[in-house]
């Protein structure tokens, strides 16, 4: 566990989309003041879109990205108080809201929130926001004592004079700040000059969390507000042929019943808990469509005939794999599987609306608001600037949220009901059998090693569903998805293969089954650091020699790759004793522009029960904004990557998911959780995620772990379904 | 009809006696601090106390609670988050996204009145609530912290 650094604690900080939400009503007054050139925040000028700073030296910071329990918030806010040189006590944030930034020629850029890229992808224009604020306050201040700004200096919120030792506080230079025009070049500070960003400050949105007071998208309560549960066709691509309300309009409480789209319904009662059960009652008759012949049996074979089929996208080549391969000295193969998983946000999937003729709002937890505001627009028949998004904070959103199928559902439902809010909320039913699941893969390899044992030649074959396929298909290239090759590119900032072999083919036979995919908490690198690492493991054996050994000589040519396995190799005590009965494992990739690997420590016992001790994890992203958050999602991340590789799999049965609660789909508990320690190691130069890279890394060492423990190699996830009893 | 102590005070709500205490607390008496997570009694997002003991209010229709049970949902915690659970989860920096944390904080808070100095194994095993996130780790030593353990025990 790290430490919290010792610095004073604020007592309260409010996100003010979410705990606005209240007090907004249906009209949200701060959209009124979107398109105006000079926008206020209660009554106080903003010093440009991401900094505002009221009379009593308070600092509103906006914050453009999703919060969903990443800590981008307070990551995002510290580099803007960074540059500001602001007193980070008097630090609060808010969202601009999706609506806003329509009106502003999307001043805040990019809302979308996914890909680990909040911090990596949008550091330097808030950065630079928070730098030409504080230009502007100190030459504010410089302007009211006739003096040059370069005699000035800031620091804490407050501008000092150096010559005569006067002073000004930011919260006395605001409104001056504000009319100054900004400036044209803004230099950036050295990080190693850092002393609000980079250090593991606490997150600003703890307290709410502890009290029961954070509001999230379930939560909401508006004035007249009604509340709604959809049953969506289980079978994906089926439709809604018919229903029978009278039961369900029967029932105490019931206002509605809404058929919304081709394919679901949704009764709309007085309480989430009278729709709910009016909605079990509900008799629905459903067009199941062709979709329901599929079966896991039938997906399972079309992978396994991709694993061998002659044509497949390559996506990293080296020399002639094909051609060495059969000259090898020793070749070894294996075929790994790796099954959907559901994101299983805590909170389900809901949005609240309210549709007019005229204007509809929509309050909802997403990961991309500006999609949402699309999603409303569309949904309500209305032009964007008609329509607005209020972000709540997420109850999780690992990949699930950037999709808005529940805003379109919400909007559908609101505009059978004008001049109603109306709060849709999923059951965990719904959101088990409606999910956008992590794409299912298989993976064949083979390798060739030397007469000396050194890998010469590789052929990894994936075979399965393309995300972007299922989601955006004209983003494909001549029919090919990179993404799938996520942590195996040539090359690259996102996620380069760091192993060098003379002979290498990766490639993709891409087989979609209906089922729709998702981004899923570290999308591809998942399967493919679990095929890869697993696999190398396997390699080495074969070559008699150390896994550790072997994956250092292939990486020769990776620094950054090699730095991070040799500090968890070390730190995780590789080739010293391990307690009794404990064996350990490794693994490492890089991905989201980050270099991360783990060593995991396992005992199998004779029964074959697994306990996980304890994973050394090291993560270089470059530059570390928060490194007590960054220990946080590394743990986080081994919980949602060890919770898919111990139980993770969803099964289509009849054309539908066969786990619709987490009786059927388990989730990882305390009592399973390993130890953590985490190295974060920045080597400065580069900006890489951290909410996704480590989760690649967890699985593949505790298998390797296991199969040191054990002998036995586990190659179709989850493990649940290996045995692993010793005779 | 039924009628509720929840938080020192007495309710009466016109509700279905079927609604599960959850909905009840959530809907009629308007305290969404406690959550709705599965609604079959797994991920213990919905936990609060019925005469101290950590309960999964999904799964316990309102009818089977009597007005003389004591109901302490996480907003009744405390006046002002100052249970040592709430503070040790605030000096550790415990919740991510958060929607776990209410019912986490409820079945910690339960523990500890229980087991006022639990082992790690005492926690492990009395925590069963699910956290997506996966601040485990954290729960564990604000656990400790809480009860006035060191983290290395």
């Amino acid at each position: 566990m790290n430490a919290i650094a010792p610095l004073s604690r604020r007592g309260f900080f409010s996100v003010s989309a979410a705990a606005g939400a209240f007090t907004l009503g249906i009209r949200a007054p701060l959209a009124q003041t979107a398109s105006l050139p000079g926008a206020t925040f209660g009554g106080v000028p903003e010093i440009n879109a991401w900094v505002v700073v009221k009379p009593d030296d308070s600092v509103v910071i906006r914050i453009a990205r999703s919060e969903m329990g990443q800590g981008t918030l307070t990551g995002l806010a510290q580099l803007v108080a960074e540059e500001l040189d602001c007193d980070w006590a008097k630090v609060t944030t808010e969202y601009p809201t999706p609506g806003q930034n329509l009106a502003r020629n999307r001043v805040w850029g990019d809302f979308s929130t996914g890909g680990s890229r909040g911090i990596r992808e949008s550091n330097e224009y808030v950065r630079k926001g928070g730098a030409a604020a504080r230009m502007m306050l100190v030459q504010a201040a410089a302007d009211a004592w006739g003096v040059a700004a370069a005699e000035c200096r800031a620091a804490k919120s407050v501008v000092t004079h150096t010559a005569s030792g006067r002073t000004a506080t930011y919260g006395s230079l605001a409104v001056a700040a504000a009319k100054l025009t900004p400036p044209a070049t803004i230099a950036l500070k050295d990080p190693k000059d850092w002393t609000i960003a980079g250090k593991p400050l606490p997150r600003l949105d703890t307290v709410d969390k502890t009290t029961g007071k954070q509001v999230y998208g379930a939560d909401l309560k508006l004035p007249g507000m009604l509340n709604a549960s959809i049953r969506d066709c289980p079978v994906f691509g089926g439709k809604l042929k018919g229903f029978d309300e009278a039961a369900a309009m029967a029932r105490p409480g019931v206002r509605k019943v809404v058929r919304v789209g081709e394919s679901a319904v949704a009764v709309v009662a007085e309480t989430w808990w009278q729709a709910n059960t009016a909605l079990d009652a509900l008799k629905i008759e459903w067009d199941a469509g062709s979709n329901q012949a599929v079966s896991q049996a039938t997906i399972d074979a079309t992978l396994k005939e991709g694993l061998g089929a002659a044509e497949a996208f390559v996506g990293n080549k080296a020399g002639d794999a094909r051609a060495a391969l059969p000259k090898a000295a020793k070749t070894v193969e294996a075929t790994y599987t790796f099954p959907f998983q559901n994101h299983a946000t805590m909170e389900p999937m809901n949005a609240t609306a309210v549709w007019n003729a005229d204007r509809c709002e929509v309050w909802c937890p997403t990961q991309n608001g500006e999609a949402s505001l699309a999603a409303a627009a569309e949904a309500a028949g209305l032009r964007p600037a008609q329509c607005e998004v209020h972000k709540t904070l997420l109850g999780g959103g690992f990949g699930r949220r950037g999709w808005q199928d529940f805003v379109r559902q919400a909007v559908a439902i609101a505009k059978e009901m004008p001049g109603t809010p109306v709060k849709l909320l999923w059951s965990r039913e719904e959101d088990m059998l409606h999910g956008r699941y992590h794409p299912i893969t298989a993976c064949k390899l083979t390798a060739g090693l030397d007469p000396q044992g050194n890998l010469d030649s590789l052929h990894m074959r994936i075979s399965g569903q393309s995300i972007i396929a299922g989601i955006a298909p004209q983003m494909l290239q001549g029919g090919a998805d990179s993404r799938v090759f996520q942590g195996l590119n040539p090359g690259g900032a996102e996620g380069a293969f760091g192993y060098a072999v003379p002979n290498l083919l990766i490639d993709h036979a891409m087989r979609n089954p209906h089922v729709p995919p998702g981004f899923w908490r570290g999308v591809n690198v998942n399967q493919n650091a679990v095929y890869m690492e697993c696999f190398i493991d396997e390699v080495a054996q074969a070559a008699g020699k150390d896994p550790l050994d072997f994956r250092r000589a292939l990486l020769k040519g990776s620094p950054k790759h090699l730095a991070v396995l040799n500090a968890v190799a070390e730190k995780g005590g590789w080739g010293k004793p391990a307690p009794a009965g404990r064996h350990r494992g490794l693994a490492q990739i890089m991905g989201y522009g980050s270099y991360v690997a783990a060593c995991a420590e396992v005992t199998v016992s004779p029964a074959g029960e697994v306990t996980i001790h304890k994973i050394t994890a090291a993560t270089d992203c470059g530059h570390a904004v928060n490194p007590q958050q960054i220990a946080a999602q590394i743990e986080g991340s081994f919980a949602y990557g060890l919770t898919a590789m111990l139980y993770g799999e969803c099964t289509v049965k009849d054309g539908a998911m066969e786990q619709a609660n987490f009786d059927t789909y388990p989730i990882m508990r305390l009592a399973e959780m390993p130890a953590v320690e985490s190295i974060v190691m920045p080597s400065g130069g580069f900006w890489g995620g951290v909410g996704e890279p480590t989760i690649a890394v967890a699985a593949p060492a505790v298998l390797n772990a296991i199969f040191a423990a054990t002998g036995k190699r586990v190659r179709q996830l989850p493990l649940k379904h290996a045995d692993l009893r010793r005779a | 009809m039924a009628k509720l102590t929840i938080n020192g005070r007495v309710h009466e709500v016109q509700v279905d006696p079927e609604t599960p205490l959850l909905w009840v607390i959530r809907e009629q008496i308007g305290l969404t601090g406690t959550k709705y997570g599965c609604g079959i009694a797994q991920c213990g997002a919905c936990t609060v106390h019925v005469d101290g003991v950590a309960t999964r209010s999904c799964s316990m229709p309102v009818s089977a609670v009597t007005e003389a049970q004591r109901i302490t949902t996480i907003e009744g915690l405390s006046p002002d988050g100052s249970h040592p659970v709430q503070k040790a989860w605030v000096a550790l920096d415990v919740p991510q996204c958060g929607y776990c944390q209410s019912g986490m904080i409820m079945a910690a808070a339960a523990l500890l009145a229980e087991t006022p100095k639990p082992s790690v194994a005492d926690i492990r095993a009395g925590i069963t609530n699910i956290c997506r996130c996966g601040t485990y780790n954290r729960v564990q030593a604000a656990i400790q912290q809480a009860a006035g353990i060191s983290a290395a025990g």
